[in-house]
């Protein structure tokens, strides 16, 4: 008798555990012979409490802000239609922030799935892969003409979420205590690095942010830069921000490149 | 502008910018985050503990009810568009009603 087997008493229980709709599996039994609904549902409630603790700890700014009765509503719903697809548990709630996008009782919080994404990000920052972050040294080696067709690896660690929101303000507003004003209400792309040991997150100039999606997507730099329409742009203090930030871990060189 | 002078321009403006090394732009959160990986490892692979029934969790029923809870918290600082403040009253009152 094997897991794949859905016919076996496994196989039933976890298709009953995973759907109260589901009776009580025939061959789970008292010794007397008679189904035992409520032991079942005590392993059901231990499957929904560890999936909404996993979501309480990934997206603690979240539910921070909506408060822990809302937070749960939400948790316990996604729940019942994701499941964990790694045995990682931090790796559950990928789909969470898409989730909460769409999930019309948030209709009243429209910046909360960024913020989500935020946690998201801050998240798998902390569990991303070590890396030293590329230096300023090693770009400011390169001749004109190299730097401008470069493109840069990011960092395991690096996210950028951009919201029409201030969702990265929002976020550091509540992981302090009192939780402080939001002054601007503009929308953020929020910069989530981790160079070293702990995770940083950077609300970086609004006019350097269509240039920090450009080359964290490879795009070649002077590429980035060209697509760049804010005049207040300035492409050097844009590219020193990220690179002392920690956000790439390399360089590449343009490929076939014409001098 | 050529492709050189391009180079060259944006080479200058990264030499300008490397010298003159600007701190990170940007604001950026206080270093109080370390403590939430910690928590995830151990906890929850039993978070309700063991042995406990807390009826009505598992059932989709109960949250029907659950959705009917306003976003309270901590947001009640918060300046949101239209004059509203991010108070808990004020989100009431944007709440789809069930």
């Amino acid at each position: 008798m094997t897991w794949t087997d859905v016919h076996s008493t496994e196989a039933r229980f976890a298709r009953a555990l995973l759907d109260p709709a589901r009776p009580v599996p025939w061959d789970l039994a008292d010794p007397a012979g008679h189904a035992d609904a409520l032991r079942l549902a005590v392993h059901r409630n231990t499957v929904s409490a560890a999936l909404t603790g996993a979501l309480e700890a990934r997206f603690p700014t979240v539910r921070r802000l909506v408060g822990d009765a809302f937070f749960r509503a939400v948790a316990r719903t996604f729940a019942a239609i994701d499941r964990p697809r790694s045995p990682l548990l931090h790796e559950y709630g990928t789909g969470f922030p898409d989730f909460v996008a769409d999930f019309r009782p948030a209709d009243a919080v429209p910046y909360l799935a960024d913020v989500a994404r935020v946690d998201d990000a801050w998240m798998r920052a902390y569990v991303a892969a070590d890396a030293d972050p590329l230096s300023l040294d090693r770009l400011a080696a390169l001749d004109p003409e190299a730097l401008a067709g470069a493109s840069l690896v990011p960092h395991p660690a690096t996210s950028l979420v951009v919201s029409p929101h201030p969702a990265g303000s929002i976020w550091m507003a509540h992981r302090s205590d009192p939780v402080g004003p939001v002054a601007d209400w503009r929308g953020e792309g929020v910069l989530v690095v981790r160079p070293d040991a702990s995770v940083d997150v950077h609300v970086l100039p609004g006019r350097d942010v269509a240039f920090a999606a450009a080359v964290l997507t490879g795009r070649p730099l002077a590429e980035a830069a060209a697509a760049v329409t804010d005049p207040a742009f300035d492409f050097g203090r844009a590219l020193v921000g990220l690179v002392s930030a920690g956000a790439f871990v390399a360089v590449t060189p343009a490929l076939g490149d014409p001098a | 502008m050529n492709r050189r002078t391009l180079a060259l321009a944006l080479a200058g403006s990264f030499a300008t910018a490397a010298l003159a090394m600007a701190p990170v732009e940007g604001v950026q959160a206080q270093g109080t985050e370390k403590c939430y990986g910690v928590a995830l490892k151990g906890k929850n692979d039993c978070a309700a503990g063991p042995g406990t029934t807390c009826a009505g969790t598992s059932t989709v029923d109960y949250q029907g009810n659950a959705w009917k809870v306003v976003p309270a918290g901590t947001c009640a600082t918060m300046e949101v568009p239209g004059g509203r403040k991010g108070s808990l009253q004020a989100l009431a009152r944007d709440v789809p009603r069930g």
